[in-house]
């Protein structure tokens, strides 16, 4: 049992302090999540939405394993653009650090799997509380800062957090990282091959991309959006921009922390290096290439930046130029992205940043 | 370490601190000086700045390398190296010209996001693009100079050091003269306080602009074959942390403020200095960020604080 022990017990009683405090302020905070009004969908998009998730409940017995892998890895970065989606897309907030957030959420679930003797299923909602958290904590820089500076700032925070990760042996094993992590079981069946992973990561995907969607619709939704158009006006209208900007922060290092966790599980090891600066870039390159704020983009974004470089396997030491250069190449001439957002047109979504 | 080293380390440490912080400050001022002044003109974070002064070292061990193939540097060691500065910072700006009028200038009426995400672009594309072209490994820059020491107070200084700090304090000098005495420099203080007056008040924004970025690159340039000469070291890599730490040096004293970025840059780099030698020498490239982080939550504005 993971919580016997003087340890367990240290471990569980600040655990049910955080859950209690998530589900209170879940609660005072689901007076937004109330529904408003969105559009329609038609039966074609309907049936095109099952089709493609019978496609992919299908794919991986007809892929070889390579092609699964990459797949489940496209996965876990869908479930992180969705949540620097929330930051940026929604709700305008530039934060070029949120590598920190997926390296805590994938060190929080390694210690607690190796160290605190918790399996998969007891350490990933602690380490999703817990990256949460820690979204909450680096929200306040976002309070009092413009844009240009915020994008600093959050990219200091992110080199700052793989600082401690590299340096802090006694916690982290600095660059060695942390490995052994236990495979995940579901009721006693062990998820030890990649094609079990691969489901496991597509369910998470599928309740990512529906929450994701279904808190845009709502009046927290609105709010971001509000906010990211214009502040003052924003709270004129009574939004309390801190409380949103709060909100945002921690929700998207929700799902940082989540993909963490799933990226945890699946390498069985986590290290330093996989949470550079590279890698936020690489996070918002996704969000902003997709489409800022439009979260069918976003997955695109996410899926073209991991499966393209896979693909192009031959040209791999021109990736990062290519990704340079292509960068430079969207914002002179594309600035909204491959999908535009829906709800207003990209070019003036676009110039809500100031 | 036995008590007695320890203390006998710790009483010409500060002192020794104090001038090693001065050397790396003086670079992280000039490198500070270009980012304070596109910013100050454009209102943009130039993050592809940093890699101009990677290029900077590079093309320092360059041409040292060629014209020590030409037999020059036998003839002249001054010579060959006036001449690497002279050809790195044309070179530089150049790079800097070239990036402004491709990366920068279709964005200038766009909104704030797309340059800043264009600058990391093409910082992205700098980096790989010297990695690919001149290899992963360190460049090493040939022993050439002859190393003297001065001893005073217990510390030693190298006379690379005094070169450092002293060039650096002599550009900084000339720049200011420059922006307060030239026509160019008016126009370009002009430029940063109201481009539309300016341009109806018959300045070409354009130039100006562009010299703005060439100006500033070849700073960057001068810094980089300096620090290429002081660690004997060179990578593609070292680019992106010296250009963020040089940035925070630009807000700490004021970001759009020349003087700032001077004062900025050598308090930086005395912070960074003593924190790696007194407190810890792993965390520090952090002590940047957290002074960056601190700056801006209590004072934005910096410690010369100009409007940005």
């Amino acid at each position: 049992m993971p919580f016997t022990g003087v340890k367990g017990a240290l471990l569980l009683f600040p655990g049910l302090c955080l859950t209690y405090g998530v589900f209170v302020m879940i609660k005072r905070l689901s007076v937004h999540f109330r529904k408003i009004r969105r559009p329609e969908i038609s039966v074609n998009r309907k049936a095109a939405y099952v089709l493609s998730i019978i496609i992919l409940l299908a794919l991986p017995l007809f892929l070889k394993d390579y092609y699964i892998d990459v797949i489940v890895l496209a996965g876990i970065y869908i479930i992180l653009a969705l949540g620097l989606n929330v930051v940026i897309g929604f709700s305008g907030l530039l934060n070029l650090g949120f590598a920190a957030f997926y390296a805590v959420g994938a060190y929080s679930c390694a210690l607690l799997t190796t160290r605190a003797g918790l399996g998969f299923w007891g350490a990933l909602p602690l380490s999703v509380i817990i990256t949460s958290l820690s979204g909450l904590v680096l929200a306040f820089p976002a309070l009092r800062l413009r844009g240009d500076y915020l994008a600093i700032v959050t990219l200091g925070f992110g080199e700052i957090v793989r600082l401690i990760l590299n340096n802090w042996d006694s916690l982290t094993k600095g660059p060695n990282g942390i490995s052994g992590i236990p495979v995940p079981l579901i009721l006693g069946f062990k998820l030890n091959t990649l094609m079990h992973y691969y489901y496991l990561v597509l369910v998470f995907v599928i309740i990512a991309v529906f929450v994701v969607r279904r808190v845009y619709y709502s009046r927290t939704g609105r709010a971001w959006l509000a906010i990211r158009e214009d502040e003052t006006a924003a709270e004129a209208m009574g939004i309390n921009n801190t409380n949103f900007k709060f909100l945002a922060f921690t929700f998207g290092a929700f799902w940082a922390g989540l993909a963490g966790a799933l990226f945890a599980g699946k390498m069985r090891f986590v290290s330093p290096e996989s949470f550079s600066f590279m890698e936020s870039v690489l996070i918002a390159c996704m969000v902003i290439l997709g489409g800022l704020g439009s979260i069918p983009g976003v997955i695109l974004g996410a899926f073209i930046l991991i499966v393209l470089p896979e693909m192009l396997r031959e040209f791999q030491l021109y990736r990062m130029l290519a990704l340079g250069a292509g960068l430079v190449l969207m914002m002179v001439f594309r600035p909204g992205g491959l999908l535009k957002a829906d709800s207003l047109s990209s070019s003036r979504l676009f110039k809500s940043f100031k | 370490m036995d008590y007695k080293t320890v203390f006998l380390l710790k009483s010409p440490m500060f002192f020794q601190q104090v001038i090693n912080g001065l050397t790396v400050g003086g670079v992280y001022a000039l490198i500070a000086l270009g980012y304070t002044m596109v910013y100050g003109i454009r209102e943009l974070i130039n993050f592809a700045h940093g890699e101009i002064y990677m290029i900077g070292a590079y093309l320092g061990i360059i041409f040292l390398g060629v014209f020590t193939a030409l037999g020059l540097t036998q003839y002249s060691l001054t010579l060959s190296l006036l001449l690497t500065f002279i050809f790195s910072v044309f070179f530089c700006s150049a790079y800097g010209f070239t990036i402004e009028k491709l990366a920068y200038k279709p964005l200038r009426n766009a909104p704030r996001l797309s340059p800043l995400i264009s600058a990391i672009g093409v910082s992205i594309f700098l980096q790989n693009y010297v990695m690919l072209t001149q290899g992963a490994t360190d460049k090493v820059f040939p022993h050439i100079l002859e190393v003297h020491r001065l001893e005073f107070f217990n510390a030693t200084m190298t006379t690379l050091q005094v070169f450092i700090i002293i060039t650096s304090l002599l550009l900084m000098g000339l720049l200011h003269l420059f922006v307060m005495k030239t026509k160019t420099g008016k126009a370009m203080r002009a430029v940063a306080q109201d481009k539309v007056m300016a341009s109806l008040l018959g300045i070409n924004i354009d130039r100006i602009i562009s010299v703005t970025f060439i100006i500033g690159s070849g700073l960057a340039a001068v810094a980089g074959v300096m620090v290429a000469m002081y660690y004997g070291l060179v990578n593609y890599s070292i680019g992106y942390i010296v250009g963020i730490k040089a940035f925070a040096a630009a807000v700490l004293g004021g970001i759009g403020s020349i003087p700032g970025a001077i004062l900025g840059g050598f308090v930086l780099g005395i912070i960074e200095s003593l924190g790696a030698s007194f407190l810890s020498s792993e965390y520090k490239d952090a002590y940047a960020f957290v002074v960056l982080i601190i700056i801006l939550l209590i004072k934005p504005k910096g410690l010369m604080g100009k409007s940005g």
